[in-house]
């Protein structure tokens, strides 16, 4: 039996439903609009599980799914070492979103990451703290800082409405995700320039650590010649 | 943790002891403002972090050289010895096969004279593996330092550079910057030469205020008016960060960089003292590898003279023991005072690897 996860609600879920129906291969829900039971029409073998996108992720980390539909931010943020738990099988096209460092309108000065790691050296000289970026993609942001070798930064812990830490004085700089930076133009930021951090998408992965049968194998074999892969 | 590993341990300690230090402690559970605050956010990746209810953010010790500075500087006293022994704790992000746990034996000096607790420091741990085959490679951050320093450029710049001496990528895209290899981001000459470049830009909003901005494009102008900093001198500086050879080779490629780069002078002076005190100690310099960029990506942070032991043939393996001098450190740590510092660590574990893999 292979458990595919898709995301629970919403256009996420939607977009899903007609990303697979495009390829042949119908998913339904089969209660009510509350309650979470689905399936794939006509495909002996596969369950079809309704999660929270959030959690698909790890779910797949631990091999409750075989298969998950989930952005593919989540995936780098929640898993470390993703590409050792999970593998890529497609990006599907939408749920796009940014993921960027975005720093005051006013910072002419800064529209590079040079300009960032400078402008925080000055920062810890003249406060006596690090410059404080607010997100809740702390692994993603981090590495990303790291590999890029900016330094004197604190990342400090927003899980919502992060673009106002700024105004508030919790933090300096944020990094958080974005398709069309409004709300970012709307709180006095802008996006730096060199600040991308990653590019994400609704993107279906397979597990690496959940149990495959010789059955299970066989079939996802089916499945992804039938999706086009 | 195994018997085999903790008698090691304890006959490491013991050997330490027997060349006078003596044993200290440190609490498992550290600060972790202190760590974060010397490190940066990175640290994060590499250790645990835990919360107490009371004192708030702890980590679980990544080594002993933060909470042994601490300890030093308090005290006040100007010469010491210390060896140590206990868990560190290293977070692995991704599946390295490395263990998250395992101890470390340490022996640091204080206070000692240069160069010869450089020396100490290296034949006391060097002394301790002997039988293990292992291979020496030494550096010094010094003469890097000390090239930097001597460009002939703006202090801002130099002062950019050495900031970033241990983020070799960054240390990079700086360099060719300010050679002006790469070029200045679109629309940097205007804006710097605007009348009011903060004008229509936005609201002042945070804690980085007008003022730092102003300040900052000063700084930027200063940078776009002066002269790259030469070819020459550029290759100059990759000549010594690619350097690697045995010792007294190095030393002869570093008297001809001296010709065209002078400012390494004294730190080369330093080094040939520092091999000369090696020899002294039975310590064959031709035995010994020079690579100049060495401990350039390591944790601790090192100043001067950094070394490691690493078993030839074993590239699946960490160095078997590392050190080197910190200063810096100390001046740091030490609240306004400092305190010269060499030292070194033993990991008992890799070497009853290597005992059992050479049986």
């Amino acid at each position: 039996m292979i458990r595919l996860g898709v995301p629970s609600k919403g256009r996420l879920m939607e977009k899903t439903f007609d990303w697979f129906g495009q390829r042949g291969l119908t998913l339904r829900r089969t209660g009510s609009d509350r309650d979470y039971a689905a399936e794939v029409a006509g495909v002996a073998g596969l369950e079809l599980n309704l999660v929270s996108a959030g959690e698909v992720p790890r779910a797949l980390a631990d091999g409750r799914l075989h298969l998950g539909v989930t952005g593919s931010d989540l995936v780098r943020e929640k898993l470390a070492g993703w590409e050792q738990v999970v593998r890529e099988l497609a990006p599907m096209g939408f749920g796009g979103a940014d993921l960027v460092i975005a720093v005051p309108k006013l910072w002419v000065d800064v529209e590079t990451l040079d300009d960032l790691d400078a402008a925080a050296a000055a920062f810890r000289r003249t406060h006596g703290h690090r410059l404080r970026i607010a997100t809740k993609y702390h692994r993603l942001v981090r590495e990303f800082l790291r590999d890029e070798g900016v330094a004197d930064y604190q990342l400090i812990d927003s899980q919502g409405a992060t673009e106002g830490t700024v105004k508030a004085e919790t933090a300096e700089a944020i990094a958080d995700i974005t398709s069309t930076g409004e709300t970012l133009r709307a709180n006095g930021l802008k996006v730096l320039p060199g600040g991308l951090i990653h590019s994400s998408q609704a993107t279906l992965f397979k597990s690496r650590r959940a149990e495959w049968s010789d059955a299970d194998r066989a079939l996802l074999q089916e499945l992804t010649a039938r999706l086009g892969l | 943790m195994t018997p085999q590993i903790r008698a090691e341990a304890a006959r490491l300690s013991a050997h330490f002891a027997a060349h006078g230090a003596e044993p200290v402690e440190t609490p498992i559970l550290q600060p972790a403002d202190v760590l974060l605050d010397l490190y940066g956010e990175d640290i994060r990746a590499r250790a645990y972090v835990t919360s107490d209810p009371l004192r708030g953010e702890m980590m679980l010790r990544p080594d002993f050289t933060v909470p042994l500075v601490r300890a030093h500087m308090e005290s006040g006293r100007a010469e010491a010895r210390y060896t140590y022994s206990g868990e560190v704790f290293r977070r692995q992000e991704e599946e390295t096969g490395r263990p998250s746990e395992y101890i470390q034996v340490g022996y640091e000096v204080f206070g000692g004279t240069f160069p010869e607790a450089d020396a100490e420091v290296f034949a006391t741990l060097h002394s301790a593996l002997e039988g293990l085959e292992l291979r020496a490679v030494t550096g010094d951050i010094g003469l890097i330092v000390a090239a930097v320093a001597g460009l002939n450029t703006i202090e801002a710049r130099k002062r950019a550079l050495l900031r970033h001496i241990w983020r070799p990528r960054r240390f990079r895209a700086l360099l060719e910057r300010f050679s002006g290899r790469r070029p200045a981001p679109a629309g940097r000459a205007a804006l710097l030469a605007a009348e009011d470049p903060l004008a229509g830009a936005g609201p002042e909003i945070g804690k980085r205020g007008a003022r730092e901005i102003a300040a900052r494009l000063e700084a930027l102008r200063e940078d776009a008016a002066a002269a790259p900093i030469s070819e020459g001198e550029v290759a100059l500086l990759d000549e010594i960060m690619t350097l690697s050879a045995p010792l007294p080779e190095a030393i002869g490629a570093l008297e001809d960089i001296a010709m065209s780069l002078p400012s390494i002078e004294a730190a080369l002076l330093r080094l040939k003292q520092r091999t000369e005190a090696l020899a002294a100690r039975g310590l064959a310099p031709e035995a010994l590898e020079f690579e100049a960029s060495f401990g350039r990506t390591a944790l601790e942070y090192y100043d001067g003279f950094v070394f490691g032991l690493v078993a030839p043939g074993r590239p699946d393996l960490p160095a078997v023991a590392t050190g080197g001098r910190y200063d810096a450190l100390t001046r740091v740590l030490g609240g306004g005072r400092a305190a010269p510092a060499v030292g070194g660590v033993i990991r008992p574990e890799l070497v009853v690897e290597l005992r059992g893999s050479a049986q």
